[in-house]
């Protein structure tokens, strides 16, 4: 087993009064796909935008490849640069065609000059397909189009964690196939992921664990094997039963 | 379930097109679709035909048929009805250089056509070099300007005004604490005050002998003679070398290097294309400017350094840090809340009496920082509009990309927020222009202001001189404000690209 790339221990948040997340411990080994799932309010999202520092949180540690990011988020900018982020509504720049969208940052965050970023990120854009849609704006675009630019997008900063904040759900279902292939194939270069997904066919597929969360804690955490054909807590069984019928 | 099968349909031969059934298209299209096509309507075009016969008819009559086009006096205006040409032809001068001497005027004409040839370059999208030329516009152009409108020369370089702002900033701080002192021989609580007045005192003795190497530097080229160009070379070794180091030294720093060097090179032939190493062209007042070149500079001004002014308050306005958000809140709510006429009087009146002692601002400055600040306040709040409607993903995205704050703002937020607000901005940027009349009321003689002074000339005193002047005026402002509201739709298009599919 190699050193956990991604180590939250005893991470504890407030929204104001209301506990969002209650002593999460959680280690993600280099390589390690894993899926968290539960019903929504659990915390999931809370959690993995903990791990890039878009949430503050009040109590615990988080450290991501050696770097520390304690309650008062000094290293924000250096776990940024090693963490790639995918979100639910996309978020790519509107004003900026899609090449710009992917050379941005590695020109602005990296110093990479502007004819090499242009070349990578037009790597990573046939990567996920699309090369030839380059120089349109991300509002002509579909938004499974969309969401795999977003993907490409992160990429380009060469991340050596990638976080998906329930990627698939605010797209079609015909959408939700293309953008999860995207996915899968990232998964087979070895790319470690976290992902929040109510897709159950994908955590099958592709994850190492799974993880459950409800009510702010991680409820229950096994292979997508065990989880699914034999979950352990009752909490966990309710869920299941609701949503594979 | 006969009923479900039977509504099943499937087309057999596909339709040919039709050609359309009545006029709809071309002017009579118009006319019957859109003019006359209910009783309201038919009303509704009948009034504003009329209405348009009773105003466009008139001015036609007043400013071309009647008009008078030739004469040397009033004598010529007294018998006709229509406009009087002539008076504007023989006032035409006073009304674009005011009181501008006769001989210099040459001077406001070339920088009309220095920004003329800055601008037009700029405002087209198509020509190259966008970075050079809005760095000469915003930056090159007013100093040149500046010494070719006012004229006076300059008697030393940076490092003369470096030790000048740091003495005065160091006598200031000297002064404060002799006033601290004076205040604790009748105060009552005059050893607090004696502390930090003596405190006071002693930090400004220490900067003065931190500064004294610069200042006896600064000293000596004064003597020297050749203070100018001794003082420049200096400046240009020093600001090229932290250009350099800053660059990247040895490795990457020959670019700004040779960047540094450039710009120097150009100042240097501007300052002795225009001799201010001695003396430059002769000084003319701002007193004695007019006309529309006060009121090109007034606005200029104010919309080149409103912009940069209301997007610092908005983004103020909008920090988490307390200190910066209630300044700027501070700051917009008090110019929001006081007219323009009184931010002029206090600009003009009242302000030197706060500046300290021999620190005295031009006429024609005070009322730019009053209109910049005034106006600032105003497009911050246009600013603050667009930042509001980018979505927080936009931010969350840049962030976690790895983008700072700084850059997340100038790359991504304001990009985004200022193509949503430019109807607003170019609201406020053609309110300023026609705002800078109000200088007028301050002793300024805009184009306003020198109409209104022309008419007080005898020899041309006539009915129709009044109407003339404010008809001539009127159009005047009237091509500067539709032409930049059409160069901001323009620019709107274009820069919404994106939001086409």
């Amino acid at each position: 087993m190699s050193d956990p790339i991604v180590k939250i221990t005893g991470l504890n948040k407030w929204y104001g009064d209301f506990h969002v997340l209650r002593d999460i411990d959680l280690e993600v080994r280099k390589g390690e796909r894993i899926v968290i799932c539960g019903p929504s309010g659990s915390g999931k999202s809370t959690l993995i935008r903990c791990i890039n520092a878009l949430e503050e949180f009040q109590e615990g540690e988080i450290v991501v490849d050696g770097i520390e990011l304690g309650p008062n988020l000094k290293h924000i900018d250096a776990v940024r640069r090693e963490v790639g982020m995918v979100f639910q509504s996309f978020n790519l720049f509107p004003h900026l065609t899609v090449l710009d969208n992917c050379t941005l940052a590695p020109i602005w965050v990296r110093n990479i000059p502007k004819r090499d970023a242009e070349a990578t990120a037009m790597k990573f854009l046939e990567r996920v397909k699309i090369p030839h849609q380059a120089n349109k704006f991300p509002g002509q675009m579909s938004g499974g189009q969309q969401q795999r630019v977003a993907i490409a997008r992160a990429l380009t900063m060469n991340p050596k964690v990638m976080l998906f904040d329930e990627p698939t759900s605010a797209l079609d279902p015909e959408m939700v196939k293309e953008v999860l292939d995207t996915m899968v194939d990232l998964a087979e270069e070895g790319m470690t992921m976290l992902v929040v997904t109510h897709e159950m066919g994908f955590a099958r597929e592709v994850a190492n664990r799974v993880v459950f969360m409800d009510a702010g804690q991680i409820i229950e955490a096994n292979t997508p094997n065990e989880f699914f054909a034999s979950p352990q807590h009752a909490r966990t069984k309710l869920f299941l039963s609701q949503i594979l019928r | 379930m006969s009923d479900i099968t039977a509504s099943a349909y499937v087309r057999q031969d596909l339709l040919t097109e039709r050609p359309a059934p009545v006029k709809t298209t071309g002017f009579i299209g118009l006319v019957r679709t859109r003019l006359l096509n209910s009783p309201t309507n038919i009303l509704i075009t009948i009034v504003s035909a009329l209405l348009l016969w009773f105003t466009i008819v008139p001015s036609v009559k007043f400013l071309f048929v009647d008009a008078v086009w030739t004469g040397t006096d009033r004598t010529a205006c007294l018998t006709e009805n229509g406009a009087c040409w002539p008076y504007i032809q023989a006032k035409l001068p006073q009304l674009i250089y005011g009181f501008y001497p006769e001989a210099e005027r040459w001077r406001v004409n070339l920088t009309f056509a220095l920004a003329a040839v800055l601008l037009v370059p700029m405002l087209v999208p198509r020509l190259p070099a966008k970075a050079i030329n809005a760095s000469l516009f915003f930056f090159a152009f007013p100093v040149v300007a500046f010494f070719l409108l006012h004229g006076g020369g300059i008697s030393g370089f940076g490092l003369s005004w470096t030790a000048g702002l740091l003495q005065l900033f160091d006598d200031s701080i000297i002064g404060a604490g002799q006033v601290l002192l004076n205040l604790s021989k009748t105060s009552a609580i005059a050893p607090l005050l004696w502390v930090l007045g003596s405190l006071i005192v002693l930090v400004g003795k220490a900067i003065y002998w931190l500064i004294f190497p610069l200042t006896w530097l600064r000293d000596q080229l004064e003597a020297s003679g050749q203070s100018v160009w001794t003082d420049f070379a200096i400046t240009t070794a020093v600001v090229s070398l932290i250009a350099f180091a800053l660059g990247g030294g040895v490795r990457a720093g020959w670019r700004p290097l040779a960047w540094s060097l450039a710009t120097f090179a150009a100042i240097a032939i501007v300052i002795k294309l225009m001799g201010l190493d001695h003396g430059g062209l002769s000084v003319v007042q701002t007193r004695l400017w007019g006309g529309l070149l006060v009121t090109l500079v007034v606005s200029v001004a104010g919309i080149v350094t409103s912009l940069p002014i209301g997007i610092a308050l908005a983004l103020g306005r909008r920090s988490s840090i307390p200190l910066i958000r209630i300044f700027s809140i501070a700051f917009i709510e008090f110019w929001r809340g006081v007219p323009l006429i009184t931010v002029l009087f206090f600009a003009t009146y009242m302000l030197p009496l706060f500046l300290p002692g021999n620190f005295t601002v031009d006429g024609l400055v005070r009322a730019l920082i009053g209109i910049a600040l005034f106006t600032g306040a105003y497009q911050a709040e246009n600013v603050r509009g667009g930042l509001a409607a980018i979505p927080r993903g936009q931010g969350e995205a840049a962030a976690a990309l790895g983008l700072s704050w700084w850059k997340t703002t100038s790359l991504i937020v304001l990009p985004q927020a200022l193509r949503h607000v430019i109807p607003n901005l170019v609201n406020s940027f053609i309110s300023l222009f026609k705002d800078t009349s109000l200088v007028s009321i301050v002793a300024l003689f805009d184009l306003l202001g020198s109409l209104r002074a022309s008419f007080a000339d005898p020899k041309w005193s006539a009915p129709s001189t009044l109407f003339t002047g404010f008809a001539f005026a009127g159009i005047i402002y009237f091509l500067f404000c539709f032409g930049m509201s059409r160069y901001s739709l323009f620019v709107e298009h274009r820069l919404n690209a994106h939001r086409r599919n």
